[in-house]
């Protein structure tokens, strides 16, 4: 039957072979890049996408300038509303917390110890609180160098979302955005890193650090990664496993056009993050070869995304976005 | 002929003046936002996309429309508004983020002056040697080799600022691997080859017949070079330096990566920091409405800081004397 869909796509689209372009989130990029290739060597028909990260994402495609865009950052129904885009979810990641202190090989952090790391009230790593639930590693009486992004980043915004969501004192006083003026740095304990790259860097080079990062980044640039306490309490590792545990929980709306940022999950790993496409509502005919290339996607990409460290969506919210796709009139041509 | 390849030549001159004049027409419109907003004040502000809670309007944050709420936690979306063109411009007067320049100005000058303090003795050491020190056989491959210095990209300094010296400095001085001092010192390394081989060619243009008397005075090597040779090349000496100053200024891709990118003010030298190029490549892309206007003012500042230090440096060092 897939092969027999497969042959009938392949001979309805040989003789109109069409091109799309997008913009937008860099993290979901190496994934898209594979979907890509994949798509073209079974369909011919070429998409093209350039990681120029999600505010550029939201701007082209507000602007029609692209075919579609993509955003770390969901946008509300209002404003899809007021700029006439529908929205989708098409993948999803983990955000690791990376770090390097000599002699150290499994950290596990706690909520209190999170958020009093991120906070600057907990500055050398023999602190109580971290030695609690690590008390057979040799924690050294070493200043916390704490790595963040030096860029506006979709990464940082999802951290921070998590980080409010967990913590109310984050919440009152930061918030979630894409930039964050750290509280660590204040107090000479901060670096930053140009992109995920240059994070993953500072991290590595600097002793006694730790970092977010996304998941793909740090298994690619071999860091240490902690073992978080999730919202149950329990502790999770950082694996594909954890965090498709949690994305379970995502609990996607199509009615809200699956506005959802999807940190903090009743079980699993905690800190996840969806990636979105938005399409312009108007450009019908070009947003059912935008469907059909996601469509392709979600039938024939999972494994790629695996590999890759991301954690394709579950079955049933693939099967809800096809259905908003339907319903809006955007449903890829059979 | 004569008049065409007059009117030529005048043509290209013209250019380049309409150009900067046109950089500078832009920077200000695109800036003007932002100048209207925080007006001079944004030079001595230290602060940067800080939302600033007020007290005698507790609601603001609230009401606004820039901000929307995801279960009880405030998402910055004046970004996504400004973006779709749907924030008007009322609504983006009343944002309460604070946008200053302050930290980003000190850290591009800090910067600089290490550099420069790092580079212009290394420098003069090298030409003095090669103009007039070295044997032939030595001096030929050494100034080649200075000169493809001097064609490295500066994204390969930035990587191994980032990866070898960064840490090296760390180990030295203490302070995480990338801080105000390694982008210094890399900053550094990179104008040390300009400086280098112009001063040496400004340097091999003093006349032989000069030396050659001060050495029939009975001059040594040390008394000819200081009293002959260097003032002698002291235009090409002093323009090789204002074109590395103007190099160290606007530096962008080595410095991203080893300054920190942090907007803090340096306490003291291993502290990272930000500067005014590193902050522009950082968040531009992700940057619209007041962001990027405060971005653009920041740009305006460094066209004119670079601006008024070469004007300087060449008013006040390259006057005739006479």
């Amino acid at each position: 039957m897939k092969k027999f869909i497969a042959g009938l796509t392949l001979a309805a689209v040989s003789s109109f072979a069409w091109t799309i372009n997008g913009t937008g989130a860099t993290f979901p990029y190496p994934v898209y890049k594979k979907w890509i290739t994949g798509f073209y060597n079974q369909t011919g028909n070429q998409v093209n996408y350039t990681g120029t990260g999600s505010g550029t994402g939201i701007k082209e495609v507000a602007q029609r300038h692209v075919n579609f865009g993509g955003s770390d950052k969901p946008l509300s129904p209002r404003i899809l509303k007021i700029a006439k885009l529908y929205q989708f979810p098409t993948v999803v990641g983990g955000i690791v917390l990376g770090y390097n202190i000599p002699g150290v090989h499994s950290l596990k952090l706690s909520e209190a110890a999170i958020k009093g790391i991120v906070l600057g009230k907990i500055k050398y790593w023999d602190n109580p609180v971290i030695v609690k639930y690590n008390p057979n590693e040799k924690l050294p009486h070493k200043k916390i160098i704490f790595v963040h992004r030096s860029d506006k980043s979709g990464t940082t915004f999802n951290f921070t979302y998590y980080l409010s969501k967990m913590c109310s004192t984050w919440r009152k006083n930061y918030g979630a955005r894409k930039l964050i003026n750290w509280p660590t740095d204040a107090q000479g304990r901060g670096v930053a890193g140009k992109g995920n790259f240059g994070v993953s860097a500072a991290i590595k080079t600097n002793p006694y650090s730790i970092g977010y990062v996304d998941y793909a980044d740090a298994l690619k640039n071999g860091l240490n990664m902690a073992t978080i306490q999730g919202r149950d309490g329990k502790f999770y590792a950082p694996t594909p496993k954890n965090f498709s545990e949690g994305a379970k929980f995502a609990g996607f709306n199509p009615k809200m056009d699956f506005y959802k940022v999807i940190a903090y999950p009743k079980h699993g790993y905690p800190i996840i993050a969806a990636t979105f496409i938005l399409v312009p509502q108007e450009k019908t005919t070009k947003d059912k070869e935008v469907t059909a290339f996601f469509n392709w996607a979600y039938t024939n990409g999972d494994n790629a995304a695996s590999k890759l460290g991301y954690i394709p969506l579950p079955n049933n919210v693939k099967a809800m976005i096809r259905e908003y796709w339907k319903e809006k009139g955007i449903a890829p041509a059979k | 002929m004569e008049k065409i390849f007059k009117s030529l030549s005048q043509l290209s001159a013209t250019t380049i003046l309409l150009i900067l004049s046109a950089i500078f027409v832009v920077l200000y419109i695109q800036a003007k936002p932002a100048i209207k907003k925080y007006g001079i004040h944004f030079l001595v502000d230290p602060r940067w996309g800080v939302t600033v809670q007020k007290n005698n309007t507790p609601n603001v944050a609230k009401n606004s429309v820039a901000n929307s709420d995801v279960g009880g936690i405030q998402v910055e979306d004046d970004d996504v508004l400004a973006a779709i063109g749907a924030l008007s411009p009322s609504q983006e007067k009343k944002s309460n983020v604070v946008y200053g320049g302050l930290i980003p100005i000190v850290g591009t000058i800090l910067s600089t002056i290490i550099a420069m303090i790092f580079a212009v003795p290394i420098a003069m050491g090298i030409s003095i040697f090669l103009a007039e020190i070295a044997p032939p056989f030595l001096s030929k491959p050494v100034g080649i080799a200075i000169e493809l210095l001097a064609a490295i990209p500066s994204i390969i300094y930035g990587m191994w600022g980032l990866f070898y010296f960064g840490p090296f400095i760390a180990k030295i001085f203490g302070g995480s691997s990338v801080n105000l001092l390694v982008a210094g010192l890399v900053l550094g390394v990179m104008i040390i080859p300009f400086m280098a081989s112009l001063t040496r060619d400004s340097m091999k243009t003093t006349p032989n017949i000069l030396k050659e008397s001060a050495y029939a005075m009975g001059a040594t090597k040390f008394e000819v070079i200081k009293d002959v040779i260097f003032p002698y090349a002291k235009k090409g000496i002093v323009g090789s330096m204002i074109l590395a100053l103007g190099r160290a200024l606007g530096e962008t891709m080595a410095v991203a990566f080893v300054i920190g990118g942090v907007f803090n003010f340096p306490h003291k030298l291993t502290d990272p920091t930000v500067s005014i190029p590193v902050v522009l490549a950082n968040n531009f892309a992700e940057s619209s409405g007041l962001s990027l206007a405060a971005l653009f003012y920041l740009a305006l500042i460094l066209f004119v800081i670079s601006f008024i230090v070469i004007s300087f440096a060449k008013f006040y060092f390259l006057r005739d004397k006479k």
